[in-house]
């Protein structure tokens, strides 16, 4: 029998990018708030840039329950699933927003409206016919003021395109309109970026400095980024990254209201005979304890938020909480972020240093911003092109470039030193659709060390995405060639499989209708009316974006909403 | 930077790093050990080392792989100079230990196949029959591995190019030679400007992260 604490207002399972985000305006407000983490605090002793270690897989220190309950995955229901490797996230406070690449972006107003816009501009037999994209129940105008409160409250870096309908030309020309600048300029240029920005110019595209959640000047106590090349899997030893570890998760904890329990290994939601939340159950240094509370917000990743509501089965809820109408798992889908494009330049980048966050972006074949009227797919990419190049990694992933013969020797050296600092990859985030027959659910043979099933992908990529990605091959390769790269490979191959991915989406999909809905346009469930879901399992569209800032701006929403209606929801 | 006295040490040298006008200092002086090891680098062999976890037989045949994958040549020093086969031996008491047996068979299977094929262990073989040897190590197509030959080769490569490119802290990359080679200008706290710029200075600085203790180590 769990051990019985002391009831608290709010409990949120998970302490990382998005529970981080929403306890502080919750404990603002006044409310009593208890973080439940699965691993324990980092320090910046802990963020050693030193690739070898971060390569075997020692990194991050602390226990990674993750690891335990990794996905398996397969395209279809004929398949068996496949266990997975490694998962993708990592657990400590402030959870991946440690080692994530800390772009910050904000969707396309577009990508909230997919289904209307579509059919405003094309007609609705332009949309795929077996995917359930729906239009988003709020627009890109609501949640910006969520946007911009995660934008101040976290500190991002970057040029804003568009201050209350004025286009700024050196920001991207297309982004929604937003109320103020963004609170610190853009990261440094390098030379590379230069170079990129005025090929792009000189083929009348429209490129801009990316934003970053990545001080670029002191910020909130905070120092600027010191640009030393082990950002993406590696966290800030200076703090300049802008992890919710060294944000809002400790200015929420000043309050006196938040506190962080690390450590803990969430293990069910509980309910009452009404189908009301009444708590998490959670181990901790082997014994059982129950965190009750008046409302219980689901703050994991996607897959965790999928699998703990499957988990907490109840007599209320007997097939998983929250999922008497059967939609729990429904509609996933992972971002199509690989089969990019690769470029050789006849002389050095000086890429060595940098962060993934620092680099130059085109939205000119992203969203609907260029016209699909004689094209078979709709959305787009974002192409992307960034600095940060690790000796290891950069002799492991030198490509023969047209050369022939063995992976070692005198020869294979030369080639080395001359095109190892020559490469570039590009980052081109594609507008990914959820499908029919695309879902997760509990996997009937792979276990926890607890004895819980883990998640079980079934998802696979559709037309629409084989469709698009050649077309975006060939835009980054008329960029690279502009910019006087000799060679580019990439064909915008896609594979089948939609797998286990750092950009999953949907499994609780944000809706008004209750039947087809996990929950309401606020995130609260529309069957357990006191269970708040966070992040991208509520996101309905992927864009061609990063997901966390958007992820982080609806876990304000919800945060803010649930502050503001106390007494109904509680 | 002395470079004669290493086999007792269980961790490389430290430039002592107080201010970074001495840091300057640090980087001149440690270019001029370059220039020195690459001199002699032919004349560095595996009987300099004594290995912590392999025999010194099956030392000296991994030495030799590892000068053959990464050659010292007219590009200038390479795995055997960087020590590699140090960075494993070592690493194969603490943090590859799992690896241990599948070294210990498999630089044995490579000396009978290169006993079989050419008449003596893979060590004293000339350039061009080690060569061969590797090649067909790789090809899958030497007999007497535990699993094929082609995986252990895979292995045998993939720790001798973090033995020749990792933080010299793991025993490898010694001098900064694997660094130097692909023109890394080295592991930094903070990254000045310039070193983003094409036109910029580039110098290496020749450190390990760990020459700084802001750091938990990692495991050798």
């Amino acid at each position: 029998m769990a051990r019985q604490l002391n009831p608290t207002d709010v409990v949120i399972v998970g302490a990382g990018a998005v529970g981080g985000v929403a306890a502080l305006p919750l404990a603002e407000a006044g409310l009593r708030v208890i973080g439940l983490e699965a691993g324990s605090w980092l320090s910046t002793r802990d963020m050693a840039p030193d690739e070898l270690k971060l390569n075997r897989g020692l990194w991050p220190p602390g226990p990674q329950k993750v690891n335990g309950e990794i996905s398996t995955s397969r395209a279809n229901e004929s398949q068996t699933a496949n266990p997975g490797f490694n998962h993708p996230m990592m657990n400590a406070v402030g959870g991946t927003s440690n080692h994530y690449m800390a772009q910050a972006w904000r969707l396309n107003p577009w990508d909230f409206r997919v289904v209307s816009a579509t059919r405003e501009r094309y007609g609705g037999g332009r949309l795929p016919d077996d995917s359930t994209v729906e239009d988003w129940p709020i627009s890109y105008d609501e949640l910006e003021p969520f946007y911009d409160a995660v934008e101040y409250g976290i500190g991002v870096s970057g040029r804003a395109g568009n201050v209350d309908g004025r286009i700024d030309p050196d920001g991207n020309v297309f982004e929604g309109r937003r109320a103020r600048e963004y609170p610190m300029p853009g990261l440094r240029m390098t030379s590379f970026m230069e170079r990129m920005r005025d090929a792009a110019r000189s083929l009348d595209w429209n490129p801009f400095l990316a934003p970053a959640a990545i001080a670029s000047e002191p910020y909130a106590g905070r120092p600027a980024c010191v640009y030393h090349g082990y950002c993406l899997g590696g966290g800030c030893h200076v703090n300049a990254k802008s992890s919710t570890s060294v944000t809002t998760i400790p200015r929420a904890a000043a309050t006196g209201q938040y506190e962080v329990v690390t450590e803990a290994h969430a293990t069910r939601i509980r309910t009452d005979g009404d189908g009301r939340v009444t708590g998490v159950t959670y181990i901790r240094n082997g014994e059982e304890l129950f965190q009750p509370a008046d409302v219980v917000l689901l703050g994991c990743y996607t897959y965790e938020n999928v699998r703990l509501l499957l988990l907490s089965t109840s007599p209320a809820y007997p097939n998983g909480l929250a999922n008497n109408a059967r939609q729990v798992g429904r509609h996933y889908f992972s971002h199509l972020q690989f089969g990019g494009a690769g470029a050789l330049f006849p002389f050095d980048l000086e890429n060595w240093y940098g962060t993934p966050g620092q680099g130059i972006c085109l939205d000119n074949w992203a969203d609907d911003n260029f016209d699909h009227g004689d094209l078979d797919f709709i959305g787009g990419g974002s192409l992307y092109v960034y600095t940060e190049r690790r000796p290891m990694a950069a002799v492991n992933g030198l490509g023969p470039w047209g050369r022939e013969g063995r992976n070692w020797g005198s020869d294979w050296k030369a080639h080395l030193i001359r095109n190892v600092d020559r490469t570039n990859s590009a980052y081109i985030q594609r507008t990914t659709l959820p499908y029919e027959g695309n879902y997760l659910d509990l996997d009937p043979a792979q276990m926890d060390p607890l004895g819980d099933p883990v998640i079980r992908i079934t998802a696979s990529y559709r037309k629409n995405e084989r469709r698009m990605s050649p077309f975006l091959v060939d835009k980054m390769r008329q960029w690279y060639l502009e910019a006087g790269a000799i060679q580019v490979t990439g064909t915008g191959n896609v594979g089948n499989a939609m797998g286990l991915s750092t950009h999953a989406y949907w499994g609780t999909r944000m809706g008004d209708n209750p039947n087809t809905n996990v929950v309401d346009r606020f995130g609260f469930s529309h069957e357990a009316p006191n269970l708040g879901i966070l992040g991208g399992s509520v996101m309905g569209t992927s864009g061609a974006r990063n997901p966390t800032l958007t992820a982080q701006a609806l876990a304000w929403r919800t945060a803010a909403h649930l502050a503001e209606n106390w007494d109904s929801i509680a | 930077m002395d470079t004669g006295n290493e086999k007792d040490e269980t961790r490389l040298p430290r430039i002592p790093q107080p201010d970074l006008v001495s840091r300057r200092t640090a980087i001149k002086t440690a270019g001029v050990a370059i220039s020195a090891v690459a001199v002699s680098g032919s004349a560095l062999s595996a009987q300099s080392e004594t290995p912590v976890t392999l025999t010194p037989a099956e030392y000296a045949t991994l030495d030799a792989v590892a000068a053959r994958l990464i050659p010292s040549d007219a590009n200038g020093p390479g795995a055997r100079e960087a020590r590699a086969a140090r960075f494993i031996d070592r690493g194969l008491g603490g943090a590859l230990r799992d690896a241990l047996d599948q070294y210990r068979s498999g630089l044995a299977a490579l000396d009978v196949f290169s006993n079989t094929a050419y008449g003596t262990g893979f060590a004293a073989l000339s350039e061009t029959d080690q060569d061969a040897v590797l090649e067909a190590v790789q090809d899958n197509e030497a007999s007497g591995f535990d699993e094929n030959s082609g995986q252990f080769f895979n292995m045998v490569r993939g720790h001798v190019i973090q033995g020749t490119f990792s933080d010299p802290f793991y025993g490898g990359n010694d001098n900064f030679v694997g660094w130097d080679m692909i023109g890394y200008p080295g592991v930094r706290t903070a990254v000045p400007a310039q070193y983003q710029q094409m036109d910029g200075e580039h110098t290496p600085n020749h450190v390990s992260v760990y020459d700084s203790t802001m750091f938990d180590e990692g495991e050798l």
